[in-house]
């Protein structure tokens, strides 16, 4: 297969900011409740036709019940799920269009994996020459056409999670649902299959949901986040967005690395306000528009985003504070500082290794001083 | 350090093997005895296997008894695996811990409770009793059997399997036969093999169940015995012994054989990967 460009299929696609578009799923006010516990919770949530879209959350967040009341598996106690504009109320999970690839495969053990392909084409009562065309077709995509005839125990754990993807692909699906898809795998097989799945969704032009508690997986792979949290959604947005622009602690706390200061918030002049953390004085300038006066607020930095030098910067003007190295991990491509700040407070900060360098400059209980632009960090106030 | 048995275990082992085959070996060697006389070893002879093949009483009570034990069997296990099913797949339903336990209870129950109570409810009803009472009282007893033994597989059955079948286009009944069914048959064949020897070899629940023109090979056996152990008795006994062996030793060995190419065949996945 010709790979295509990824760039600008990636680059100008954003259904989701056309009030024109009309979504290809649209979870709508969607509720679960098991007796008394409520695993999802008046979830409004709208997916795009060719969007590969990632529900990510911690175990027991309600994810994979979301994805199964698609697939059709459980019943919304309140709420619709619409395809195409369709409710798909009372429709049973062998009739709805999306097929889903299981998180334990779920390959059937007595069949080969041309019958274990074949399967969903066989229920639909396709003929038996198109039948062995697609297995063809759908075993040559995922690289297995040598391997038709095995068992599923005669694979490995990696192909047997590509057969998975081959059979959950065969029947061309509306929405292919992926849930933990990735999960058995090791890491350096991990990464690469991310890469694939994108191509792959890119190649058949196909919308894809997957379910992951692994955000480097959910950014990797998709075009959309919804960061979910106790049944409810904390924030859906691009991988970028969710990075940089996180709506919550839980979030920016939920994805990556953060650093957090509580403090009072006081809006200053030409767009720069402050937030005073009240115990020590420490105070942070920031050029982001804030609503009101005089509330509580975070202010939350990511450790990259600190520069740590052992000299006092010459102008101290705006967001440099000053502590001792508390501690140091040396993970090669980047070194994690924790520095203890005069107040007590510990602050992280990460700077890339670019140079090779055998004695490290900055060593345990040496002076440093962080700072960072005004622009480097969000203000909070959830 | 590669020692042999201890001579405690070696002994321990005749004797257990002697408690548990000394019998069976002695009724073998007496079915080849030539004389009339079962206490009185009067040299090699197949002159009882003969007489038997024309001994038309038992081989009507064997007749009976295959006919019984292959019916009996089959709907139990039907019956059996409907029920382990809906026990572990019908989710928490009303008086479900009451259904599991009332599984259990025929397995501990006296045999001869079960064959008084189902001998009082063949009259109650009004029931002519033979073959089909009988049958019915198998497949009483024995469907509990299999639906502990299908339970077993079922509760380790990865039930996404079966999601996954009907997310590929199968009706549930479709993905049970397609996809449940071919994965937990050994389970259910085992449950049969139990269920046809349980018939097989059942002497009370048979004769309280049972009425004229319809007597099992366990009940001929009984009365005849009362009557003086004939060499004829014998010769039936060792015929069934044999069955019963061959069946156990094809089983073991085609287990064993699957056992065999499954392990080759996962050594050869490992081996593909690493090379």
């Amino acid at each position: 297969m010709a790979k295509q460009a990824l760039g600008p299929i990636r680059r100008s696609f954003a259904p989701w900011d056309d009030p024109e578009a009309k979504p290809l799923i649209h979870f709508r006010g969607v509720t679960k409740r098991y007796g008394d516990f409520t695993a999802v919770d008046g979830i409004d949530l709208p997916i795009y036709e060719r969007e590969f879209h990632a529900l990510l959350g911690p175990s027991g967040c309600g994810k994979t019940t979301l994805m199964r009341m698609l697939a059709g598996f459980e019943e919304p106690t309140e709420g619709d799920v619409l395809l195409d504009g369709a409710s798909l109320k009372g429709v049973p999970p062998y009739r709805r269009p999306v097929n889903m690839m299981f998180q334990s495969y779920a390959l059937f053990p007595h069949m080969s994996v041309e019958k274990n392909v074949a399967f969903g084409l066989k229920q639909d009562g396709m003929a038996k020459s198109e039948i062995a065309d697609r297995v063809a077709e759908m075993l040559t995509l995922v690289r297995l056409q040598d391997f038709a005839k095995r068992k599923p125990h005669q694979l490995s754990g990696g192909q047997r999670q590509r057969v998975a993807l081959a059979r959950s692909l065969a029947k061309k699906p509306r929405v292919l649902l992926l849930d933990e898809p990735l999960g058995a795998l090791d890491k350096k097989l991990r990464e690469a299959t991310q890469f694939e799945l994108t191509d792959l969704q890119v190649d058949l032009g196909m919308t894809f949901l997957i379910v992951t508690h692994d955000q480097e997986e959910a950014m990797t792979v998709a075009d959309r986040i919804a960061v979910m949290d106790q049944g409810v959604i904390r924030q859906v947005a691009t991988p970028a967005e969710i990075y940089e622009q996180p709506a919550s602690r839980y979030v920016a706390d939920f994805i990556g690395d953060i650093n957090i200061l509580e403090g009072r918030l006081e809006k200053g002049a030409n767009g720069i306000s402050r937030l005073v953390v009240p115990e020590d004085g420490l105070v942070v300038e920031t050029d982001q528009p804030v609503e009101s006066d005089a509330q509580n607020a975070w202010y939350a930095i990511r450790p990259e985003k600190l520069r740590v030098s052992l000299d006092q910067p010459a102008d101290i003007a705006v967001n440099t504070v000053s502590g001792e190295i508390w501690d140091i991990a040396y993970l090669g491509d980047v070194s994690i500082y924790h520095v203890k700040l005069d107040n007590g407070t510990i602050m992280r900060a990460t700077t890339a290794n670019t140079t090779r360098l055998v004695e490290r400059p900055i060593s345990w209980d040496d002076r440093v001083w962080l700072t960072w632009d005004r622009n480097a960090g969000v203000v909070l106030t959830s | 350090m590669n020692r042999g048995p201890s001579w405690f275990n070696i002994v321990s082992m005749v004797v257990g093997f002697a408690f548990l085959y000394l019998p069976i070996v002695l009724l073998v060697i007496y079915s080849f005895n030539a004389g009339r006389n079962v206490a009185v070893w009067e040299g090699w002879s197949t002159r009882w296997y003969v007489e038997l093949m024309s001994n038309d009483q038992l081989l009507a009570a064997a007749w009976v008894t295959i006919r019984v034990a292959l019916l009996s069997a089959t709907i139990a296990t039907i019956l059996g695996t409907m029920a382990a099913l809906a026990l572990v797949r019908g989710g928490l339903f009303y008086g479900r811990s009451l259904f599991s336990g009332m599984v259990y209870a025929p397995l501990v129950m006296p045999d001869v409770i079960t064959g008084l109570s189902l001998l009082l409810l063949f009259v109650a009803v009004g029931f002519s009793r033979g073959f089909w009472t009988i049958t019915m009282a198998h497949i009483t007893f024995s469907m509990c059997f299999v639906a502990v033994v299908v339970q077993s597989r079922l509760i380790s059955f990865d039930k996404s399997l079966e999601e996954a079948a009907m997310d590929l286009g199968a009706p549930p009944m479709k993905a049970f036969f397609a996809v449940t069914l071919p994965i937990i048959a050994p389970a259910v064949a085992a449950g049969w093999m139990l269920a046809f020897t349980l018939s097989l070899d059942d002497l009370v629940i048979a004769s309280f169940t049972t009425g004229p023109g319809a007597t099992t090979l366990p009940i001929k056996i009984y009365s005849a015995v009362r009557l003086g152990v004939s060499p004829e008795i014998n010769a039936v006994c060792t015929i069934l012994i044999g069955i019963v062996t061959i069946g156990v030793i094809a089983a073991s060995l085609s287990m064993k054989r699957k056992e065999v190419r499954r392990r080759r065949d996962e050594r050869m996945a490992a081996a593909a990967n690493a090379a």
